[in-house]
């Protein structure tokens, strides 16, 4: 039987954050009424004509530079014609021939734990392009309504080599991708909203073959999850029909989530002619090396670069280094954690943010910056497991008590509420001796060799101490009395 | 009044003389009176008029007014203003009324206080020189009813001539501005790519698109270009450069001036009558001083193909927007959404507009590309270094604007290729980019023969001396048709 490979490109549209759109002044705000964000120019009344932002660029240089990529001294836009209601020009001005961003690789952590491993994806272009408006076909009896709010809305359209292997190291790299935008700040990442999608180029070949099969692309993915069950359905199909002894046809396809199947839009020889040239309305785009450089220096550490540091410089595995920096969000919470906690704290840091403070969160469906629990109340917390004030059961307490607001600070909560650790020698043997005279039975069984009931008299001695008795030395105490 | 310049008239306004109400009342009552036999415009609407009339009253009276408040011009119907009727030419816009006012609009208007007569026939999308593709009729030249007044700026030409307006726009894609001025014994300017803003221009060929003042004068033409040049933000294709005064070279003498003329312009081609005109208009310009030097432009019989590839490719894009979707006109009946784009487009267009946006479609198709659409390209630098070439021994290049007079209504309108022709002086200027400029040099026959200048890039103030020293020695600008008492 035929071992197949599958072999993945994707085209990612990310909506680039700009107040206003690409060749207008509108604003690209969503949400608003239909029609009430689009200009003279949105409506492509005549006579109008576009003006390139600025911010755009600006962005697609960011872009450029994070992914190590060549920012195009000179770049082009180009009409690309053709006739939809929702395109009111009937052209899209988008790059063709001479694209902003040229080249370029992103590097991505594929899977967990032992399976996990790094991959490369080298990057084709960046192209700015702008956004068409929105055909609405529900609620208009037979006709359909046209929404132009969104168009002209700028697009960084981000299209790699077919470097992917598996729907897996697909969904790694549009995690990745999605990351890195909002991270440089160019794209707010909303899927829903539809700020981020992606079209998958998948075709099969024979394990060992040279040349690609014939591809089909799969349009509009706004979801991971979408993109993994599309890619996998896709990529089954097309073997099956090979498999069957037909022939794959380029094509353009749809996913639909409801069936979990695709279907074909369109083949190849419906495609359009696009009759592509170069927009006589718009100059050239020239970026000179002061406007990239002045960019670079306003560029944050990017995360491949921070996961780089956390590794060698705290000691952290590079999966907890790629969970910290999913996000500047979770980057710079941990970084402001660190800070407070110590530099010798760098492990126990990383398990709060990514077990515990994760956790909570998670239960309460809220995002990392609305976490009720600061960086520095939680530094200050470590500091107290740290030093031995509290156990890390105590913690949790202390936690808990921090997230609902019951204190200030970890130390405040502690001391309010008595939860600092005994530690006292004296104390603790008074409440052993004390244990170990009112359970008389237990003593007996683990004397006659049942250990269980040594972890008995540990749980008696720990309710007595309220749960703040230095579990070590309650150990080490009781085993030294039973043994006597 | 009516034969008056715009400076006469600046200057009748501020004496009192005359107010703007009274004297754009003079006007309209022209149009209404011999334009439904001309035809040269589109649009009249007195009650804004004379509401503007009475706002540039207003200014003069506050001692607020500019150099040209209260003189009422024609706009070409190719540049939108707003709650005013905007139609191009076209069936398509034929009940179109601009939500917004072009730049130039804004400037001449709002800014320099002139007041908007009404708006001038064309043709449809401002394809054609003789302006017999307008939807909205042909327009007669006043010098001769039965003929052509060019085009596509015709309607606006043949406002002036026949003094329904004292001055007018026009837009030049490929001698739209020069043609119709030549044609019409009017001087007319086609500034350099980039000085005036296209912004609300209604766009046909956008590299070639300029728009210009047409008028008795150069001096009213350097008037004019003052309240219309400068750069504007909202086109990019504008040139940001400090704004000058275009009157300030007027009187210069013209001695020491090398005239250049490319021996192309002078080969065969030409009518006749034509040809020794413009010999004669040579003749006074050496007794003015010139120095008149041979240059040649060898790629100029390219231009007409060139432009004919670059033109209609960037129409057949810019002219996508007419949809019946949002705007414009939209055919009764029709089937699903393609059913809609074709009759719409089928009955809202008219012949001319559909083969050049044919045209267009084609040299941009897959597989034709290189052979047309970049060859055009390749060509246009060619032609553009032909004139850089040139200028190294000449200071402004002449030649004649047009082979030949003014011809006969529908004489040439069954043959595009003929028609194209008659613009065979004037493209190459658009494809280079550069300021030419069209004005009187006498008759041939009874029909007005216009001379064209060409000047390099920016040098607009130069070509208004040369025009305006010619005018002061000659009085052929003056002569006016008969019939439009």
């Amino acid at each position: 039987m035929t071992q197949w490979e599958v072999v993945i490109g994707i085209e990612t549209h990310a909506q680039l954050a700009t107040v206003s759109k690409i060749f207008s002044g509108a604003s690209t705000a969503f949400g608003a009424a239909p029609n009430t964000q689009a200009c003279a120019v949105d409506l492509a009344l005549p006579g109008v004509l576009p003006v390139l932002n600025r911010q755009a660029v600006e962005c697609a240089i960011r872009f450029g530079l994070a992914i190590g990529a060549q920012v195009a001294p000179k770049s082009v836009f180009a009409r690309k014609n053709y006739f939809y209601p929702d395109l009111p020009k009937g052209y899209q001005i988008s790059q063709f021939e001479l694209p902003v961003v040229q080249g370029g690789a992103l590097t991505v952590q594929v899977g967990s734990g032992d399976k996990a491993y790094e991959k490369t994806i080298t990057l084709t272009r960046a192209h700015l392009e702008e956004d068409a408006g929105k055909s609405l076909h529900e609620d208009f009896h037979g006709k359909s309504g046209i929404d132009l709010n969104r168009a002209g809305t700028p697009l960084l359209e981000i299209v790699t080599e077919p470097d992917m292997r598996s729907s897996d190291e697909a969904v790694a790299y549009a995690r990745a991708l999605h990351a890195l935008v909002q991270w440089i700040g160019i794209c707010d990442g909303n899927m829903q909203e539809g700020s981020f999608r992606c079209d998958a180029n998948v075709s099969v070949r024979p394990r060992g073959q040279a040349e690609f099969g014939t591809r089909r692309e799969i349009k509009n993915l706004n979801s991971f999850r979408f993109l993994k069950e599309a890619i996998d359905y896709e990529v089954q199909w097309q073997i099956n029909e090979i498999e069957e002894g037909r022939k794959i046809q380029q094509a353009t396809v749809l996913f639909d989530p409801d069936t979990g199947a695709t279907r074909t839009m369109r083949t190849k020889e419906d495609a359009h002619d696009y009759r592509y040239f170069p927009d006589p309305d718009l100059l050239p785009l020239v970026i000179d090396e002061s406007w990239i450089d002045r960019v670079r220096g306003e560029l944050p550490e990017l995360p491949q670069q921070m996961r780089e540091r956390f590794c060698a410089e705290l000691g952290l595995s590079a999966y907890d280094a790629a969970t910290l920096t999913a996000s500047q969000d979770i980057a710079a919470y941990y970084e402001a954690t660190l800070a407070v906690a110590g530099l010798a704290n760098a492990k126990p840091c990383a398990n709060w943010v990514m077990v515990d403070l994760a956790a909570r969160l998670n239960k309460e469906g809220r995002e990392i910056a609305a976490a009720p629990v600061s960086p520095q109340q939680l530094g200050g917390l470590i500091q107290r497991i740290a030093d031995g004030t509290i156990s890390n059961n105590i913690a949790k307490k202390v936690f808990e008590a921090l997230w609902s607001g019951e204190g200030a600070t970890a130390d405040e909560v502690i001391e309010k509420q008595g939860l600092r650790q005994i530690t006292d020698s004296g104390a603790i043997e008074a409440l052993v001796d004390e244990v170990l005279a009112a359970n008389a039975a237990n003593v007996a069984e683990y004397r006659a060799g049942k250990e269980k009931a040594f972890n008995a008299l540990v749980g008696q001695v720990m309710k007595a101490a309220k749960g703040k008795a230095n579990p070590q030395q309650v150990n080490e105490l009781l085993k030294r009395k039973l043994a006597g | 009044m009516i034969d008056k310049t715009l400076k006469q008239l600046a200057q009748a306004l501020a004496a009192k003389e005359i107010s703007s109400v009274e004297l754009s009342t003079l006007f309209l009552d022209r149009i209404e009176r011999l334009n439904p036999d001309i035809n040269a415009f589109v649009t009249v609407d007195r009650e804004q008029t004379l509401s503007m009339a009475a706002a540039a009253d207003a200014r003069i009276a506050a001692g607020t007014a500019g150099p040209l408040t209260g003189i009422p011009i024609a706009q070409k119907d190719i540049f939108c203003a707003e709650g005013w009727r905007t139609t191009c030419g076209s069936k398509m816009l034929a009940d179109f009324v601009a939500p917004y006012n072009a730049t130039v609009i804004e400037k001449m208007h709002r800014d320099a206080g002139l007041v908007l007569l009404g708006k001038t026939n064309m043709d449809e999308f401002a394809m054609g020189s003789s302006n017999e593709t307008s939807f909205f009729g042909p327009v007669k030249n006043p010098w001769d009813r039965t003929r052509v007044p060019g085009g596509s700026s015709g309607g606006s030409a043949a406002a002036v001539a026949a003094r329904l307006a004292p001055a007018a726009t026009g837009t030049d894609t490929g001698g739209s501005i020069r043609q119709p001025a030549a044609l019409c014994n009017l001087t007319g300017l086609k500034p350099t790519y980039g000085v005036v803003s296209r912004y609300g221009m209604i766009a046909y060929a956008s590299s070639l698109d300029q728009g210009g003042p047409m008028g008795a004068t150069a001096e009213d033409c350097a008037l004019l270009l003052n309240t219309m040049a400068g750069f504007d933000v909202r086109d990019s294709t504008s040139l940001e450069r400090p704004a000058e005064d275009y009157t300030r070279n007027l009187e210069q003498p013209l001695a020491g001036l090398r005239i250049g003329l490319p021996k192309e312009f002078f080969a065969a081609g030409c009518d006749a009558g034509v040809m020794a005109t413009v010999q004669e208009a040579i003749n006074e310009y050496r007794r003015l001083g010139a120095t008149i030097v041979d240059v040649s432009l060898p790629n100029s019989h390219l231009s007409v193909p060139a432009y004919y590839v670059i033109a209609p490719a960037e129409a057949s894009s810019n002219l996508s927007r007419f949809d019946g979707v949002r705007y414009g006109y939209r055919a009764p009946d029709y089937g699903n959404l393609d059913d809609m784009y074709m009759k719409t487009r089928a009955q809202g267009f008219g012949e001319e507009v559909k083969r050049r946006i044919l045209i267009g479609t084609y040299v941009l198709s897959h597989g034709y590309y290189d052979a047309y659409y970049l060859q055009a390209q390749r060509i246009r630098r060619l032609i553009a270094n032909d004139f850089v070439e040139a200028f190294k021994s000449c200071d402004v290049i002449l030649g004649p604007t047009s082979p030949t007079t003014a011809f006969k209504l529908g004489e040439k309108s069954a043959d595009p290729v003929q028609m194209y022709l008659s613009d065979i002086y004037t493209i190459a200027v658009n494809l280079a980019g550069l300021p030419g400029m069209a004005l009187p040099c006498g008759f041939a026959g009874d029909l007005p023969v216009g001379l064209q200048l060409i000047g390099n890039y920016f040098d607009e103030a130069r070509l208004l001396n040369v025009a305006h020293r010619y005018q002061q020695a000659t009085d052929w600008h003056l002569r006016s048709p008969r019939g439009i008492e």
